[in-house]
């Protein structure tokens, strides 16, 4: 019988030692996601086409606020792991780190721009 | 020295060499669709300050996002996450070790194409 679970066996295998946790972080937001999404779309496509009183008034509320700030958050860190893999797969050397800084950069700059809008509007 | 080691390996994935096929097609949509994804969300979050902004700021916003370019950008990216969605659950299912015999992934990925489009169709009509 074997102790160590398949995950443990894999990890810090690969050139890089660290695709095994990328996987399961990949794994664990996207499933966070997969439950978030679909009230998220709809708490925002119902709010999308509204005058900014009844927008205001939306994301003054708990639910949407934390909703919409925990897509953002999970989602765009989703994003910077999912754009690396990418990067790391077409690009080779300096441009591959430019483009990752960028990505990673761009992904935390949108993650803290609805940070503050949903405080602004929240508190 | 470094310069000297250095091998070069081909990029992957090679997508002018093989013939297109419907597994191979949703895996490249999966990734197009994700990266894609993020002109939705900047379109969404710039609307979103400036609706936490001011009433002018909301105004140019909201115009924008309410236009015919947003509604592109929006109904394009519902698409787009509805789609990238279906293909991770097809991901977390490839990932179980299940569902990866051929027969099965061109059905999987048939259903990531068709569902995706009943789902953007479905999500227009409930937000309206």
């Amino acid at each position: 019988m074997r102790y160590l679970t398949a995950r443990k066996r894999a990890e810090g295998k690969g050139a890089a030692h660290t695709g095994t946790r990328h996987h399961w972080s990949m794994t664990l937001s996207a499933v966070g996601l997969a439950f978030m999404v679909p009230a998220w779309l709809f708490v925002f496509g119902r709010t999308l086409g509204q005058g900014r009183e009844a927008v205001l008034e939306t994301f003054s509320h708990p639910f949407p606020a934390i909703l919409t700030a925990l897509v953002l958050v999970i989602g765009m860190r989703h994003f910077a792991m999912g754009a690396t893999t990418m990067i790391e797969d077409y690009l080779r050397g300096t441009s591959k780190k430019l483009a990752i800084i960028f990505a990673v950069s761009l992904a935390w700059m949108v993650g803290a721009v609805g940070i503050f809008a949903l405080l602004k509007i929240a508190l | 020295m470094a310069e000297m080691k250095r091998v070069e390996r081909p990029l992957s994935p090679h997508l002018q060499i093989y013939r297109w096929q419907v597994p191979m097609l949703t895996s490249i949509l999966t990734r197009i669709t994700g990266h894609a994804l993020v002109a939705g969300v900047l379109l969404a979050v710039w609307w979103l300050l400036a609706a936490a902004t001011s009433d002018a700021y909301f105004a140019t916003a909201n115009a924008v996002a309410t236009s015919w370019f947003g509604d592109l950008v929006f109904t394009g990216s519902l698409w787009a996450v509805w789609y990238h969605y279906l293909a991770g659950l097809r991901h977390l299912y490839y990932d179980a070790g299940k569902g990866m015999d051929i027969p099965t992934a061109e059905k999987l990925g048939w259903a990531c194409l068709i569902g995706s489009v009943v789902l953007t169709v479905i999500t227009i009509l409930l937000v309206q």
